[in-house]
């Protein structure tokens, strides 16, 4: 698109690609805020029917759809309160910190074939890397706000969070070596075909990598049974308890999109991204080189594909939310610690093997 | 267990302690010496005839009359009654202990009067003095921690003596 | 000198000594089950102390008393145990007609028996679904809050109210059931008796449940004698007592005739444990868990004894009797009088003087004592413990401050 705009419309380089980066700004952003305002809303529903009841039901005409945009107004028109004995700057930045680390993140992240931001060559490690930059924002909230129970919610996350990025790592890891390649991309197309081609179905290690992925998943982003930072019935709100209004929704965005992105790069890594479980296209003989329309339709296909998955994984973590009892902090740490990471770690070494006993696949 | 026999046994083992007892009422009662109460109650414990492992209760009641003709009715003088409600797991049974305390200590009106405290018996004795006293007022000699428990700590007076009258204000809140 | 004090190991220590903090956890907390505060000193998440302070709900309930009829005092024993209302009327109106020497007849005796479990399971249902709460899981208090509303239903229908009844009285109750009531309070447990099963599952066999609740909290049965404990924290420490069929025979007299089990564990197993769950390895008697067990089968045992009050009471053929008069005179003489309550040994001291007021009303709240004991429990938890084991105890302010 770039070359498109520097040819034909002699556009200067620099005023196209700046263009062109506000623009996915723009999309990233709306998507984002967006997909946030969906799973709010699925959110409550889903938890809603999970606990028998029906959830919001009027708010714009059936089904409550518009709810999550009428709290947004609310949101936008609380009072913006601050204890007097908050570190005024820090407190400010925190909300911004969290929100811009799941922002960035998703600059990575492909939606489909191409439609991906940036597409880098250490897609992985960047995504990975930069949604754990989100902590920063809770560690810095809970120290901001001057109370000690935003005290004790931001040391949980501090441990809870950077412990669980070492079998997260781990698992990450293994996707990768089987790929040969960072690159998120790549990763995707090489589970192009039949859902048995998915990494989650290489091997019997990938398997279990993909649960303990799961797991480590959960916790990173703070949803229960690992929401130990928040944790309403011990710490009253944990980090966010002097938030209101427009702060405090920035958190609330924040761990959506994160939700939605760790589901995303699940999908990418073990469940084909956007390739579906049949690979319909390819079987009607159309690819995304195909002409210009068959190519749109096609990327469309998979752009469904890979929502579909990255939101059938949020509804898994909202389910676990509605049912499980919280851990306590130990329990956590144990989880992470005994359990988590050796699991990972000798996955990733019966991955390893197996790839070298079967250099091709079995 | 509350019999007549039962009531000999507590004057052999505190010489000098029961005062009074009625047998008859709904719920028998022994009254002891307030000088008494700890051992009493000590023996009352400990003793494996008795072994009132439990107790259940510590009521404050204030006998007093504002009413000078109602008063000269009544047929009491004015004082204040400690009522222990005992309870035993092992044999089921309980016992109603009671004691008479002046109103106030040396007849000093604001002085509370005291007695034993029998915390270090029952550990339920720690609330429940605690109680008595911020309500009452009742001071607990031996108590580890006679601080007042449902009113604010800086409330004047004992809301359940007769003669108590609230506050006309309490920090800025308008009592009456 | 400075070389000595940077020899001197003290000065070391105290350079990476962690500094204890005190927090406040309530009066305006999610989990301390109303106005409770409680002051804790911790060193991280460990707490060394627990500090309760009651008050807050404060009304001298006994001052009141002193100051209107006995039958009066019945709206406000409601408001004690707001949960329970039912059975505070129960506790109260016994009280008085221990004084009174009066029997009610045959008929109101067995409705009140129907009435009394009904407020148990009520309360028992707000104890396991609030406790849910305590631990992270907001389902279960729906599933319980859903089941309380058919309950408060019937409750409704019966009286008028569906929090503070004022239903069982003195003398009796102030209204027969209405026709059909019995048929869909029947309806109510068949209902309910397999959805029991699911909360089981869902709390009392749950890994993370069991994980959080075995093992913490554990009193002693000793200790929860001293203490003055009682109801469910007295059995779940394995004491064998129930004023039901342990405390004074005017209340025993009510369950003539009715079959039950106490819920206690003996040599290792609660009665009936084949139909439920086994015990966990992980809980010791005396823990949360068993607290938490304990109310779970007194519910079963509060349905059964409400089938027994059915028969009896449609096989009843006389009156129900005339509650006493409002202004009714209340001998001279004292009574004390404990009922089994949800939450524990509900006390009333009642002293009356030949007039329709008493002399003095003492009310002996069960969550009293069950809390007293709370800085023994605590002691070395973590913060996450403190609402686990709160929560266990089952307290409701409204009574504890009366």
């Amino acid at each position: 698109m770039a070359e498109y705009l520097i040819q034909t419309m002699g556009l200067p380089g620099w005023l196209t690609w700046s263009l062109l980066a506000v623009l996915s700004a723009v999309l990233i952003l709306n998507l984002m805020a967006g997909g946030a305002l969906v799973f709010i809303w699925a959110e409550r529903k889903v938890s809603a029917r999970i606990q028998d009841r029906l959830g919001p039901t009027r708010t714009g005409g059936r089904f409550g759809w518009l709810q999550s945009l009428a709290d947004g107004i609310k949101l936008l028109a609380k009072e913006d309160l601050m204890p007097e004995r908050a570190d005024k700057m820090l407190f400010r930045v925190a909300p911004y910190v969290s929100f811009c680390a799941s922002f960035a993140a998703f600059i990575g992240l492909p939606f489909a074939f191409d439609m991906v931001a940036l597409r880098l060559n250490v897609g992985v490690f960047y995504v990975v890397a930069v949604l754990g930059l989100e902590v920063f924002g809770v560690i810095l909230a809970g120290y901001a706000s001057a109370s000690k129970w935003s005290l004790f919610g931001a040391m949980r996350e501090a441990a809870q969070v950077v412990s669980y990025e070492v079998p997260l790592g781990m698992c990450i890891v293994v996707p990768v070596m089987l790929a040969g390649t960072m690159d998120l991309v790549t990763i995707a197309e090489k589970q192009s075909g039949w859902f048995t081609n998915w990494y989650l179905f290489h091997d019997p290690f990938t398997f279990v990598v993909f649960w303990v992925y799961t797991t480590c998943a959960v916790a990173s982003v703070n949803r229960a049974p690992f929401d130990l930072a928040e944790a309403e019935s011990e710490l009253v709100a944990g980090f966010h308890t002097e938030y209101s209004g427009l702060r405090w929704s920035f958190f609330y965005m924040a761990e959506y999109s994160s939700m939605f992105l760790v589901s995303g790069l699940a999908a990418i890594l073990f469940l084909g991204g956007w390739n579906g479980p049949v690979p319909i296209a390819s079987l009607l003989g159309l690819s995304e080189g195909s002409g210009e329309s068959t190519g749109a339709f096609v990327r469309l296909l998979g752009l469904a594909n890979f929502l579909g998955k990255a939101t059938l994984g949020v509804l898994f973590m909202m389910w676990i939310r509605w049912t499980l009892p919280r851990l306590r902090i130990d329990q956590v740490m144990t989880t992470c610690l005994k359990y988590c990471t050796p699991i990972a770690a000798v996955m990733f070494a019966g991955a390893m093997t197996w790839l070298w006993v079967f250099p091709g696949g079995c | 267990m509350r019999g007549p026999a039962f009531v000999e046994l507590l004057e052999a083992a505190v010489p000098g302690g029961v005062v009074g007892t009625n047998l008859e009422a709904i719920d028998p009662w022994v009254e002891v010496v307030p000088a008494a109460v700890a051992d009493v109650c000590r023996w009352l414990h400990d003793s494996s005839e008795t072994g009132f492992d439990s107790l259940q209760c510590i009521t404050a009641v204030d006998w007093f009359e504002s009413d000078p003709k109602k008063a000269a009715k009544a047929g009491w003088d004015p004082h204040l009654e400690l009522v222990y409600h005992l309870w035993s797991t092992r044999a089921r049974v309980s016992l109603v202990l009671k004691t008479k305390l002046p109103r106030w200590k040396d007849d000093q009106p604001g002085q509370p009067p005291e007695v034993a405290s029998v915390a270090g018996i029952w550990r339920s004795a720690d609330w429940h003095e605690r109680e008595v006293y911020d309500l009452s007022g009742v001071r607990f000699v031996g108590h580890p921690d006679l601080r007042r428990i449902l009113c604010p700590e800086d409330w004047e007076g004992f809301p359940l003596r007769k003669d108590y009258e609230m506050p006309l204000e309490y920090h800025g809140i308008r009592g009456r | 000198m400075s070389q000595v004090i940077d020899d001197d190991p003290r000065i070391i220590e105290f350079d990476v000594r962690t500094d204890e903090m005190l927090v406040n956890m309530g009066p305006q907390h999610p989990s301390t089950h109303g106005v409770l505060r409680l002051v804790l000193r911790t060193d991280g998440e460990v707490v060394s102390e627990v500090e309760p302070h009651i008050g807050y709900l404060h009304r001298c309930a006994e001052k009141i008393g002193e100051n209107i009829s006995a039958r009066q005092f019945i709206p406000y024993t409601d408001r004690m145990d707001y949960l329970a209302g039912m059975n505070m009327n129960l506790g109260w109106s016994l009280a008085v007609e221990k004084l009174m020497r009066l029997q009610v007849t045959e008929k109101a005796r067995h409705l009140r028996v129907l009435i009394a479990e009904l407020g148990r399971i009520a309360s028992h249902l707000v104890g396991m679904g609030a406790y849910g709460l305590d631990l992270g899981t907001f389902s279960p208090f729906l599933y319980a809050f859903r089941e309380r509303e058919k309950i408060l239903n019937l409750f409704e229908e019966a009286c008028g109210a569906r929090l503070t009844y004022s239903y069982i009285t003195v003398g009796g109750l102030t209204a027969d059931l209405p026709p059909g009531w019995l048929g869909r309070c029947e309806a109510f447990l068949n209902e309910f008796e397999p959805i029991i099963r699911e909360y089981h599952a869902l709390l009392t066999t749950n890994a993370i449940f069991v994980k959080r609740t075995g093992g913490i909290g554990v009193l002693s049965p000793e200790m929860a004698i001293n203490y003055g404990c009682s109801g469910p924290v007295l059995r779940g420490s394995g004491v064998d007592q129930d004023m039901r069929r342990d405390g004074e025979p005017i209340y025993t007299a009510m369950y003539d005739g009715y079959a039950f089990e106490v819920a206690v564990m003996k040599d290792g197993t609660y009665p009936r444990d084949r139909a439920y769950p086994a015990v966990p390895a992980d809980a010791v008697l005396g823990d949360c868990w068993h607290r938490f067990f304990v109310r779970m089968l007194e519910v079963v045992q509060s349905m059964e004894l409400i089938r027994q009050a059915i028969d009896r009471y449609s096989a009843c053929t006389g009156s129900l009797g005339e509650p006493v008069k409002i202004a009714e005179k209340i001998p001279a003489g004292d009574v004390y009088l404990e009922t089994e309550c949800p939450k524990g040994q509900m006390g009333f001291y009642l002293i009356g003087n030949g007039t329709p007021k008493p002399w003095r009303v003492r009310a002996r709240s069960s969550s009293f004592s069950n809390l007293s004991v709370l800085p023994e429990l605590c002691h070395g938890c973590l913060i996450a413990d403190v609402p686990a084991i709160v929560g266990s105890l089952d307290i409701v302010m409204g009574e504890i401050d009366r």
